[in-house]
């Protein structure tokens, strides 16, 4: 029994390092535990990627493989599987990971390899900074958080907000320090910052304190599982106000769970499915054919990060890491469905952001903001 | 010298040989092995240490996991703002002497901050019997978890980097090798026989004068102590830690080693740890095979209920675990109602 | 004038949190009560009820036209009670079965066995729920339908009562009604008492233990699937982890009271409420969960009988 089992451990290690013609490339994200909803989006982004480009021949000749791992949602995974893909698959570049964290663990990992990085989702400023083999194809925290200010003052000729902020939450919290200070920056007043933590139901005192103060508008960066609670018991408490988010509430279900309550807010997201350009409509309906469920956010981000990272490779012309790691870093004007996207200076990704408002149940599209 | 601190200073001995000549080789070539294998020795000082609370001492503490963030964080800490200072001092930042020095440094401050934790939930636990105190050490690791997401200057939400990987095979398995020494010492000696009574019986220890405070809190520091040190040692190595990554799910995993290793068998804990740190990885290649249909790979890949499935089946069928003594287990905590 | 109504609506607020807590730590402590044993999965029953009403309003929603009245009326008050009502004992039935099965299949193989065992089997059960529903029905947040209008009940100014928390408040007092008479006037819950007191007398005067304990089981399932389905109208919002720290708060709250203690667990989840909402109030949203935790050390260092409790002498 024992000898069975070692025989079979023995097969499986050995056969997931057979080697097949072709470039390899590494995806790490979360599809099992707390973050699988994300992570499965993710991937089937990717994968739709790799069927375009294997479609047109492949890169340099061969199909694309794509070495799908998952993280479980777990600390410490991600770095298991950064140092299994680069010294046992051998890969040419990694995609990934999901979340901030998890890229901080295998970014160190891959810039000391020499093997270059690319997140398509992880906003934190930090990741870049690690060094000249890491880089991002989604816009940064800052900037959300600039665009969600901007928006406020120009659009809604708001002068006094309340701002709410996740504080288990990095990017709520990073996000927040931004529009804290651009929109004092710009002649607004945060006439009060108030907090709650990712898995609070009940918002009511927070919300309570919100009514009295009677703001133009509320600013909640948070994830669409507390936003589209905080927005119900809002109107329940009747506070007319708009709530400005970002892309943090991107999911069908903040308008299941909100309802009417939903209704007449903003927010900035990277994509919108309803974007009436060619693209954009040809990738949604791509998806909902493959997939049967409409592209979210993530979905649309991870194809086009991982379009973008195969086609560096096709101008690199070869599947050496460093010269994958230029083309990247001399990326212009790539036409994704989230948007034309370069990448700049510090490796992170210049490219426009939408504003979504929601009427009747429905999103809609209010207008684009160029970085 | 007796034997077995010859055979302690032998391992010692090995692991830095092995560390010196093979560290490089193996940490590059075979990344993904060598990770594996840190990953092993992290595991079991977590599940020895663990296994002197819960198995010797019958003291069952679901909180293990806030004494490694700790650990972790403290000698984080450490090596993000003091290092600089202490290793211009005494060679600068290449010179290996002067890094071990300051790792050395950092997880002995890890060990202790996390033994004061320790003593400081041992405490309390005096009182507390069973469930109760199970419940308690839960809410202690959550306590610690919560408190550390709450701290800025730890990183709170955002993570904390640690600077330098110091972690390396001798330190790992240097540090295995110890804890093994301490704790097997610890327990065939005076003070083991003190733990195996307040585990078997704590009424009649008490009654023949024994301390038993004295033991469960002793139990409790030295665990803590050596679950500082792994949580160093993972500092160190994953160079990223988060709150979420040291919560009650993590303290689970090490439950689980002890469990199906055996409560009371150290031998039984580090071959659990080892089998069960092995699995995933395994279960990741074997997913990447042909042999088991799509319907069940996400099954295979849901770590978490294989896991309670193990802990539901073992304590139904075989609940001394693998290498526990079942008359032991049997006269632990019955207590008899009713009259 | 403003200050009061503000007050008010936080003891609002907390009491209908408390209530919540109160139907779970009910649970807790009847099983408690009868085998000394503290049910580590109970908190996921909680999850199994919203998840349960999540799976069958579907198929009355057409019937009952849930989602369909804005408000209640004289007229349709009776036909929407009926609806809601119905999804919820149904709920309450099935969680009451599986409540039965688990520990038919985990815990009664174990009674015989050091009471550790079978709290290790607890986190197994705990775990496997959690991850069996993450697996099969997603991991993310799902919405729960709408079974009953939701506004404003008229209150004075700025005071805010929503027909969730009245029904949440109004439930939670006719099943603690509902409770007391069985617990009081049936034979069963003559036995379920003394069972609690003295399990051999128990036997050996007739009664069938093991049916006695299924009883107790079915019944604390029952009220924490009825908590789940309470406060997903409240908060629409259900996810597989959901059970964990309602759980671990309403395991605290029947301590606070008395493990073991009945009208102790009603007081003690009312107590955890109440303080939760009020530490939220002061201004530390962050410590809403730490509180629980905080009640349970002190509570475990200075009077571990709890309030009502009674103090056990341990018989050697």
């Amino acid at each position: 029994m024992l000898r069975r089992l070692l025989g079979v451990s023995a097969i499986c290690l050995a056969s997931s390092c057979c080697v097949i013609a072709g470039v390899k490339i590494g995806a790490v994200t979360c599809l099992t535990g707390a973050l699988s909803s994300f992570g499965v989006s993710s991937v089937q982004g990717a994968k739709l990627a790799v069927e375009d480009i294997n479609a047109s021949g492949g890169l340099l000749g061969e199909p694309i493989e794509l070495i799908v791992e998952d993280n479980g949602s777990k600390a410490g995974e991600a770095a298991t599987i950064a140092r299994k893909f680069i010294s046992q698959d051998k890969v040419a570049a990694i995609l990934g990971d999901l979340t901030s964290s998890a890229t901080m663990e295998v970014a160190p990992l891959a810039q000391a390899a020499k093997i270059p990085l690319l997140t398509p989702s992880a906003t934190n400023v930090a990741i870049t900074r690690i060094g000249n083999y890491i880089f991002r194809s989604c816009f940064i925290d800052p900037f959300t958080g600039k665009v969600m200010a901007r928006f406020a003052l120009d659009h809604l000729q708001a002068k006094r907000a309340v701002l709410l902020t996740d504080v288990k939450q990095d990017y709520s919290v990073g996000v927040s320090d931004v529009i804290r200070s651009y929109f004092t920056e710009n002649g607004g007043q945060i006439i009060a910052s108030l907090a709650y933590s990712s898995g609070d139901t009940d918002f009511r005192t927070q919300l309570t304190e919100v009514r009295g103060r009677r703001p133009d508008v509320i600013f909640l960066p948070a994830y669409y599982t507390e936003a589209a609670l905080i927005l119900r018991q809002a109107r329940q408490l009747g506070i007319g106000a708009p709530f400005v988010g970002g892309e943090g509430w991107d999911s069908p279900v903040l308008v299941q769970i909100a309802g009417k309550s939903a209704d007449g807010n903003y927010y900035t997201n990277h994509f919108s499915a309803a974007d009436p350009s060619e693209r954009v409509k040809a990738f949604v309906d791509r998806y909902r054919a493959k997939y049967h469920a409409t592209p979210d956010a993530l979905a649309a981000l991870w194809y086009d990060g991982a379009r973008l990272l195969f086609l560096a490779v096709k101008r690199a012309g070869s599947a050496d890491p460093e010269k994958i790691r230029d083309a990247l870093a001399s990326t212009r004007d790539f036409e994704g469905v989230t948007g034309s996207i370069s990448i700049d200076e510090n490796r992170n990704a210049s490219k426009p952001g939408v504003i979504l408002t929601i009427q009747n149940g429905e999103t809609r599209m209010v207008q684009q903001v160029r970085p | 010298m007796s034997r077995a601190l010859l055979v302690l200073v032998a391992a010692l001995l090995v692991c830095l040989s092995v560390s010196l000549f093979g560290e490089n080789l193996i940490a590059s070539r075979y990344a993904y092995y060598y990770d594996i294998l840190i990953t092993i020795g992290i595991n079991v000082i977590l599940a020895t240490s663990l296994n002197l609370v819960n198995g010797y001492t019958g003291q069952f503490s679901l909180g293990h996991a806030g004494f490694m963030a700790v650990g972790a964080y403290a000698s984080a800490s450490w090596s993000n703002h003091l290092d600089p200072y202490l290793l211009a001092s005494i060679g600068g930042a290449n010179s290996p002497f002067a890094t071990n020095v300051a790792f050395l440094i950092s997880m002995l401050l890890a060990g202790s901050l996390a033994a004061i934790a320790g003593f400081a939930v041992g405490v309390p636990s005096l009182r507390l019997k069973g469930d109760y105190l199970a419940i308690a050490t839960l809410g202690f690791g959550e306590i610690i978890r919560v408190a550390i997401l709450n701290t800025d200057f730890l990183g709170a939400s955002r993570g904390l980097s640690v600077a330098g990987s110091y972690t390396n095979l001798f330190w790992t398995y240097g540090s295995v090798a110890i804890c093994v020494y301490v704790v097997l010492g610890l327990v065939h000696s005076t003070y083991g026989r003190g733990f195996l009574t307040v585990r078997d019986d704590e009424v009649a220890a008490e009654a023949m004068g024994i301390n038993t405070t004295k033991y469960k809190v002793m139990a409790f520091v030295v665990a803590s102590f050596f679950a500082g040190i792994a949580g160093a040692l993972y500092a160190h190595f994953k160079a990223f830690l988060t709150p979420e990554g040291f919560n009650f799910f993590r303290s689970v995993d090490v439950v689980v080693f002890v469990i199906l290793g055996g409560m009371g068998s150290t031998i039984g804990v580090i071959i659990a740890a080892i089998m069960l740190t092995l699995l995933p990885e395994l279960l990741r290649a074997l997913a990447h095979t042909q042999f088991v249909p799509p319907a069940y790979q996400g099954l295979l890949e849901n770590r978490l209920i294989l896991y309670s499935l193990l802990l539901i089946t073992l304590m139904l069928t075989r609940p001394q675990g693998l290498f526990g003594d079942p008359v032991a287990i049997r006269k632990r905590f019955t207590r008899s109602r009713g009259n | 004038m403003d200050r009061l109504i503000e007050i008010v609506q936080q003891l609002v607020n907390g009491v209908s949190l408390g209530s919540i807590y109160a139907l779970i730590a009910l649970g807790y402590t009847m099983v408690y009560g009868v085998l000394r044993f503290i049910n580590f999965a109970h908190g996921d029953i909680y999850m199994l009820g919203a998840y349960s009403g999540y799976l069958l309003a579907p198929y009355f929603a057409h019937f009952f036209k849930f989602g369909e009245f804005d408000t209640f009326t004289p007229q349709n008050t009776l036909f929407i009670l009926s609806g809601a009502g119905l999804v919820m004992v149904l709920s309450m039935a099935i969680c009451a079965v599986i409540g039965v099965l688990i520990e038919r299949i985990a815990y009664r193989p174990l009674r015989q066995r050091p009471r550790l065992n079978v709290l290790i089997t607890a986190i197994g059960v705990s775990l496997f729920l959690q991850n069996m529903t993450q697996y099969r029905l997603g991991a993310d947040p799902k919405a729960f339908p709408q079974l009953i209008p939701i506004h404003v009940v008229g209150g004075l100014g700025n005071l805010t009562i929503l027909t969730s928390q009245l029904a949440i408040i109004l439930a939670t007092i006719l099943l603690l009604i509902v409770l007391r008479l069985i617990v009081m006037k049936t034979k069963m819950g003559l036995a379920m008492r003394a069972l609690s007191l003295n399990p051999t007398a128990c036997s050996i005067m007739g009664v069938n233990n093991d049916v006695v304990i299924s009883f107790t089981f079915a019944l604390g399932s029952a009220l924490a699937a009825a908590a789940g389905i309470l406060v997903s109208m409240d908060s629409p919002s259900i996810n597989p982890l959901m059970g964990n720290l309602p759980g671990i708060k309403a395991f605290v709250a029947a301590v606070l009271g008395g493990i073991g203690n009945i009208p102790g667990a009603a007081l003690g989840g009312l107590i955890i409420g109440i303080l939760e909402t009020l530490v939220v109030a002061i201004g530390f949203p962050q410590w809403r969960d730490g509180i629980a935790f905080a009640v349970l050390i002190v509570i475990l260092l200075f009077k571990p009988t709890g309030i009502l409790g009674r103090v056990e002498r341990e018989k050697v």
